[in-house]
């Protein structure tokens, strides 16, 4: 793999990104190993950005680092394109980070355990109002079976109607697969060019 | 592992927080010319990461997570080398992350998967 990228010519060397995030217990780990070519790298050395952040947690003494349990795997698809995965550190103290994860990123997917919904929530939250990142929903069937109707999981969440959602088992290779394609998907329909047509409708209705 | 855990990270990157270069997490470096004697020379923080990216082109985040050396540091010792020519990012090969050529290959990769 060499960085001879030349001006016009494709494919190029690139690297894209997935961000998986989601409460604490929903499969975030479970989902980046299903699908990593190495073990997912959880890693309590990896701090936050130097000198920049004070954690409240502790106090604000001036301490400028935190640790950070956060991990991310990686899946090289050709000789000249690598995909990772980086889960979100479940803590909502780590929150700058989360911007700092997602940024360059390519699609989102939150997931949720149905048994626990409020978990995911704040993760709902910061892609619907605090991130430009196409993201989705997928419901981790932990039991192997949707137990729960989807328009009640969707509601439950205040989930906006344009956000798709969908089942995954993060265990499952495959499913993890889809689901990933599922939101790289989601993210080619909502940054598409509006068609001219309705771009006009729209603006006839003001 | 952390090379050092004892020293601030102001120390590390004398004081400064950000870069020339424009670093993502999953942006890849490498090593276009390893220079055993510049290697030497490094201190250990800077040593571990070039050492790292050389033994293959990896993301900014791999080789922070495996040399032990936090993030920032990660991204400011990174644009020192990279400024000196001994690392190289690599450019973007798309400008935005939301590039339909970029979104069909990696889908296309994804599909090979299945």
């Amino acid at each position: 793999m060499g960085f001879t990228n030349s001006p016009d010519r494709t494919p190029q060397l690139a690297s894209a990104k997935i961000v998986v995030a989601g409460g604490f217990g929903t499969g975030k780990t479970t989902m980046v190993g299903a699908v990593s070519e190495i073990p997912p790298v959880n890693t309590e050395a990896w701090l936050t950005q130097a000198s920049r952040t004070v954690d409240p947690e502790t106090g604000g003494d001036g301490k400028m680092t935190t640790t950070v349990a956060m991990d991310f795997g990686r899946i090289t698809m050709s000789e000249d394109l690598v995909l990772y995965l980086f889960g979100t550190p479940g803590q909502a103290r780590f929150w700058p980070m989360w911007d700092d994860l997602c940024r360059g990123a390519s699609a989102a997917v939150v997931l949720v355990d149905t048994r626990r919904l409020d978990v995911s929530f704040a993760a709902v939250n910061y892609f619907e109002n605090d991130s430009d990142v196409p993201f989705i929903v997928a419901v981790n069937l932990f039991d192997g079976e949707q137990s729960h109707d989807p328009a009640d999981v969707r509601d439950a969440l205040q989930l906006s109607p344009d956000v798709p959602m969908v089942a995954c088992d993060a265990r499952d290779r495959r499913s993890v697969v889809e689901t990933l394609t599922a939101s790289l998907t989601h993210t080619m329909r909502r940054t598409a060019p509006p068609r001219q047509g309705r771009a006009e409708d729209r603006r006839a209705v003001h | 592992m952390t090379v050092n855990p004892w020293v601030r990270p102001y120390v590390l990157t004398g004081g400064r927080t950000r870069t020339r270069h424009r670093l993502f997490v999953h942006t890849l470096i490498a090593v276009p010319d390893y220079d055993p004697g510049y290697s030497q020379r490094l201190p250990p923080e800077a040593r571990a990461l070039y050492e790292r990216a050389r033994s293959a082109v990896q993301s900014v985040a791999e080789l922070s997570a495996h040399c032990g050396v936090s993030l920032g540091v990660t991204r400011v010792l990174i644009g020192d080398m990279a400024a000196r020519e001994r690392l190289i990012v690599n450019p973007d090969a798309y400008s935005s992350p939301y590039d339909p050529r970029l979104l069909k290959r990696v889908i296309d990769g994804l599909y090979e998967l299945a």
